[in-house]
C-alpha cells in the first residue's frame, strides 16, 4: 500500500514535527492561560504579531535569537492588554479575546505596510537552519524527524517539559492551577489572584508569539498576510484535546501535524481524482472526531472564564 | 537550601494557666463598621480575644458575623475601625498580612482547589515562587505531624475532589495550623457535619486551645455555642447585642438576645383531615445518574395534614421531590390529583395542579441569583394573565406583587429591583414561601424548608406551614431534622433506599423505631 508506506518515510515525520512546532508553542501558551482561568482567544492575532515581530527584527538587522525575544515581548504586551481587560476589570473573555485577535492582526498588517510600503513580494531573511544532534540524528526515521530540526523545534519540546515542570512541580505552578480551579483558595492563602492570572496570560501570550515567529523564522523565511491561517484556533482545540495537560496536548499537536503532513502526500498520490479540498479538510474533520472521542470526559478548570473580584458578595 | 514551611509568627509565650484577665489580648477590634450600599452590615463592633479562649460569635443569618470575620481576614476592608493582633495594627484588606499575623480562617464555603491534592492545597502559598521545586517531603512530614497531633486524619496525597465534607474541613483547619495560626476563625463549621464529625471537631478544638490557640467560633446553633465556648458575643442586625460568659447564661437568654425577643415555638392544634389532594400509586422513576430512584412508592396526602418524611439524606428524597414538583415524570405507576389521573406530568402540570414548591436548595434551584426579586417572585407564574398580556410582561403588576410579598412576609431587602443573591438565606426563603403560598396551593411540597436558617426564621417558616395546614392545604414536609419532623407532622413516613414505610400517626413510633426505619431495617414489616 503506497498510502501506508508514506508513514514509514523519514521526510513525512520531518514534516510532521516541523508543522507541529508552532502549534506546540502556542498550545502551551494557551494551556498556561487557561490553567490560570483565562481563555485567551487573542491567540490567533498574537501569533500573527509574533510572526511579524520576529521576522522584521531579523530583516532590520537583528540576529535570529533577538528576533525570537522581540516576538516574545510583543506577545507579552498583547497579553498584558488582554489580561488588564479580563482580570482586574473582569470583562468578557470571549469579547476581549476576539478584540485582541482583530487588533493584533490589523496592527501587524498596518505596521508591515508602513515599514515596507514599496515591496511587492515579501523580502526574505536567512532563517534558522537544521542543527543535527551528533549521533542521535543518524538513527533511521527517528533521527531526522526529531534530531535534525532547527533549534526552535528543540525549544518547543523543551517548552513542554518546562511547562509541565512548572505547573506540577513548583510552588508557582500550584498557584496557577489553583487560580484556574478556585481563585478564592488562592486568595485565602495570601496570594494575589490578579497577579497570578496576569502573569500567566502574559507568559502564555509570549509563547504564542514565539509559535508565530517559528513560521517566519524557521518553517519559512518571510512574512505573508494570513499566514497563521487558523493555527491559533487549532491550538485552542488542542488544549481541550489534551485535557489541559502539557504531555497530552503535545501528543495532540503532533497528531494533528501528522494528519496535515499526510494529507499533502495523499493529494499527490490521488492523482487529481479526488478534489484536493477533501484532503485539506481531513485534519480538521479528524480533530473534531478526536475531540468528540477524547474531550467529552475532560475535566476543565472549574474557574475557567469566571472573573474573580476580591471582596465581592 | 531545603525549604522550611513558612516561619512561625508565634507570639512570645505567655505563662500557662495565668488568669485570663491578666494576659494581654491576642486580638482587639475597635469600632469596626462596614456598609454594603445602604445595608449596615457591621455597626461599630469592638471586642477582645484572650489567649486560649473560645469566643462564640452568635447571631441570626444576616446579623453580620461572616462579614466581620471577612474584615478580620482581609477579604473586605472596613469602612471604619481598626484591628490589632498581638498589639500590632493589622493592615486592612490584605489576607497575606492576616495570615502572617497568625490568623487562620476556616471559611463556611471551603476555599480548596478540588483538582489538587490535600498536600498541594495546604502548601499553596507557603513556599516562595522562585523555588524551582515544591518541597513535598517537608510539607508532607509537617502535615502528618499536625494531623496526628490534633486528630485531623486525612491523607495528604488524596485529591480534594474525592474527600467527604468532613475531611475537607479538616484540610481547611490543617491549612491554618500549617501556617502557625494563633487565632483560628471557624465560620459555621458544623453546618455541614454529621453529629459524629461534629464531636471530633470539638475534640480537636479542645486540643488546639490546650496549645494556647484562641478560637472564634461562628454559629447560630445555641446548643453548640453552649457546649464549646467560654464566652459568647451576640450579634443582631450588625450590632453587638450582648456579651455573656457561657457558664453564666442559658440557651433561652441567648436566643432572646439573638432575635431581640423571647422565642416561642408555635402551638400545633389537632389536625382536621380533609380530602385526598394528591395520591401517588406505585410510582417508580427511571435511573438518572447515580441518584437513588423511587421504587413503587405509594403516598396519599390529605388536606389539613402535615405529612413528615424522615430519612437520611440521599435515600430518594431528591427523586420524590423532583417527581412531585414535576421535574421528573414517573416511569411507571400513577399520579392522581384530587381524583383525576394526571397525564403528561411536567413542572407546569404540577403548578397548575396547585402544587406549591419550596425547593431544597434555595440558591441553585429556588432562585436565580442574578435576577431581581421581582423577576424571581413571578418566575413560576409569569405566563398567567395576572403578569403578562399578549406575550408582554406587565412589570407594574409584577412589581406590585413583589412589594406585597416583601411586606406580607417581612422580607428585608433593599428594593424589588435588588438582585436576589444579595439577600440573606432567611429572607430568600421568606420570598420563596411568599411565592409558593400566595396562590393558596392545595398541596405544598416543603423540602428542607428550614435548612441553614436561624432560630427566628425557622419559627417563621413553621408558623407559615401551620397556617397553610389550618387553611386546608396538604403538606409534605421532607426534612433530615428529626426534631422538626416530630414537632410538625401529623403523620410520619420514613424513606429508605427509595422506598417508603407505612405512615404512623403523631407520637406512635418512638425515635428509636424511626431511627431503625431510617437505617433501612424492617422496611417490609413496618
Amino acid at each position: 500500500m503506497e498510502a501506508l508506506d508514506i508513514l514509514l518515510t523519514a521526510s513525512f515525520w520531518v514534516a510532521a514535527i516541523r508543522i507541529a512546532s508552532p502549534l506546540i508553542f502556542a498550545t502551551m501558551g494557551e494551556l498556561i492561560c487557561e490553567r490560570a482561568g483565562v481563555l485567551n482567544l487573542g491567540i490567533e492575532g498574537i501569533m500573527t504579531a509574533g510572526a511579524f515581530a520576529g521576522w522584521f527584527t531579523v530583516y532590520a538587522g537583528g540576529d535570529l535569537w533577538t528576533g525570537v525575544l522581540v516576538a516574545a515581548l510583543a506577545g507579552a504586551m498583547f497579553g498584558l492588554l488582554h489580561a488588564t481587560l479580563t482580570v482586574p476589570l473582569g470583562l468578557s473573555q470571549h469579547v476581549v479575546g476576539i478584540g485582541v485577535t482583530l487588533l493584533a492582526t490589523s496592527l501587524t498588517y498596518f505596521t508591515y505596510r508602513l515599514a515596507l510600503p514599496e515591496v511587492t513580494s515579501p523580502p526574505k531573511i536567512e532563517p534558522f537552519q537544521p542543527l543535527p544532534i551528533p549521533g542521535l540524528s543518524d538513527i533511521p526515521v527517528v533521527g531526522p524527524a526529531l534530531f535534525n530540526q532547527t533549534p526552535l523545534t528543540y525549544l518547543a519540546f523543551l517548552t513542554v517539559a518546562l511547562t509541565a515542570w512548572v505547573l506540577y512541580r513548583t510552588p508557582l505552578g500550584l498557584a496557577i492551577r489553583a487560580a484556574g480551579e478556585n481563585p478564592s483558595a488562592v486568595e485565602a492563602q495570601g496570594i494575589s489572584v490578579t497577579a497570578i492570572r496576569m502573569g500567566a496570560v502574559m507568559a502564555g501570550s509570549a509563547l504564542m508569539a514565539v509559535g508565530g515567529a517559528f513560521l517566519t523564522m524557521s518553517a519559512f523565511n518571510s512574512f505573508f498576510f494570513e499566514m497563521i491561517n487558523g493555527r491559533g484556533w487549532i491550538c485552542i482545540a488542542l488544549v481541550v484535546f489534551g485535557s489541559w495537560r502539557p504531555g497530552k496536548a503535545l501528543i495532540g499537536a503532533i497528531l494533528f501535524a501528522a494528519f496535515d503532513a499526510y494529507q499533502v502526500r495523499l493529494q499527490q498520490l490521488s492523482g487529481g481524482v479526488v478534489p484536493y479540498q477533501i484532503f485539506l479538510m481531513m485534519p480538521y474533520a479528524l480533530s473534531i472526531l478526536a475531540l468528540i472521542l477524547v474531550a467529552r470526559r475532560a475535566t476543565y478548570p472549574k474557574a475557567l472564564m469566571v472573573p474573580y473580584q476580591k471582596g465581592e458578595r | 537550601m531545603p525549604q522550611r514551611p513558612h516561619p512561625a509568627a508565634s507570639p512570645p509565650p505567655s505563662p500557662q494557666g495565668g488568669g485570663e484577665g491578666a494576659a494581654p489580648p491576642v486580638l482587639r477590634l475597635s469600632g469596626v463598621t462596614k456598609r454594603f450600599g445602604p445595608l449596615l452590615a457591621n455597626d461599630a463592633i469592638s471586642f477582645e480575644l484572650a489567649r486560649g479562649e473560645v469566643v462564640a460569635l452568635l447571631g441570626e443569618n444576616g446579623a453580620g458575623k461572616t462579614t466581620l470575620m471577612n474584615i478580620l481576614f482581609g477579604h473586605y476592608v472596613a469602612d471604619e475601625g481598626a484591628v490589632e493582633v498581638f498589639g500590632k495594627p493589622l493592615p486592612p484588606g490584605d489576607p497575606r498580612a492576616a495570615l502572617e499575623a497568625g490568623i487562620g480562617m476556616v471559611h463556611q464555603h471551603f476555599t480548596l482547589a478540588e483538582n489538587m491534592t490535600v498536600l498541594e492545597n495546604i502548601a499553596l502559598g507557603t513556599q516562595g515562587f522562585l523555588n524551582w521545586k515544591l518541597d513535598r517531603i517537608g510539607a508532607r512530614e509537617r502535615i502528618e505531624k499536625l494531623s496526628w497531633e490534633f486528630g485531623l486524619a486525612v491523607d495528604p496525597a488524596a485529591r480534594v475532589a474525592s474527600l467527604s465534607v468532613g475531611e475537607r474541613q479538616r484540610v481547611e483547619i490543617l491549612k491554618a495550623l500549617y501556617r502557625d495560626a494563633r487565632i483560628l476563625i471557624l465560620d459555621e463549621p458544623t453546618a455541614v457535619l454529621t453529629p459524629a464529625e461534629t464531636d471530633a471537631l470539638f475534640a480537636t478544638l479542645k486540643l488546639l486551645v490546650g496549645q494556647g490557640l484562641s478560637i472564634i467560633f461562628i454559629s447560630h446553633k445555641l446548643n453548640e455555642v453552649m457546649s464549646v465556648s467560654d464566652r459568647v458575643l451576640v450579634l443582631r442586625s450588625g450590632r453587638l447585642a450582648g456579651e455573656r460568659v457561657t457558664a453564666g447564661t442559658s440557651r433561652s437568654e441567648l436566643a432572646a438576645l439573638m432575635v431581640g425577643q423571647e422565642v416561642v415555638s408555635p402551638p400545633v392544634p389537632p389536625p382536621e383531615p380533609g380530602q385526598l389532594q394528591l395520591v401517588l400509586n406505585a410510582v417508580s422513576t427511571a435511573r438518572r445518574g447515580a441518584g437513588v430512584t423511587l421504587d413503587r412508592i405509594s403516598l396519599s396526602l390529605r388536606g389539613g395534614e402535615i405529612t413528615g418524611l424522615a430519612g437520611v439524606s440521599g435515600n430518594g428524597q431528591a427523586a420524590l421531590a423532583a417527581l412531585i414538583s414535576g421535574v421528573e415524570a414517573p416511569a411507571s405507576g400513577e399520579i392522581i390529583v384530587r381524583g383525576n389521573l394526571a397525564k403528561n406530568w411536567s413542572p407546569r402540570a404540577a403548578l397548575s395542579a396547585g402544587i406549591g414548591r419550596i425547593p431544597e436548595d434555595r440558591h441553585a434551584v429556588g432562585t436565580i441569583g442574578d435576577m431581581s426579586v421581582t423577576e424571581n417572585v413571578i418566575a413560576e407564574r409569569y405566563r398567567t394573565s395576572r403578569f403578562s398580556r399578549r406575550g408582554f410582561l406587565d412589570w407594574r403588576a409584577a412589581r406590585k406583587f413583589a412589594e406585597e410579598i416583601i411586606a406580607d412576609y417581612d422580607v428585608k431587602c433593599p428594593s424589588p429591583e435588588a438582585r436576589i443573591r444579595l439577600l440573606s438565606g432567611g429572607n430568600m426563603q421568606k420570598l420563596i414561601l411568599g411565592r409558593a403560598l400566595d396562590s393558596a396551593p392545595s398541596v405544598i411540597l416543603a423540602n428542607q424548608p428550614t435548612r441553614g436558617l436561624d432560630v427566628g426564621a425557622v419559627g417563621y417558616v413553621h408558623g407559615k406551614l401551620l397556617e397553610a395546614r389550618a387553611r386546608g392545604a396538604a403538606i409534605l414536609l421532607i426534612s433530615e431534622d428529626l426534631e422538626e419532623i416530630l414537632a410538625l407532622s401529623d403523620r410520619i413516613i420514613v424513606m429508605s433506599k427509595g422506598r417508603l414505610s407505612a405512615a404512623s400517626p403523631r407520637g406512635e413510633r418512638t425515635v428509636a423505631q424511626l431511627g431503625a426505619l431510617m437505617a433501612g431495617h424492617d422496611m417490609e414489616a413496618a
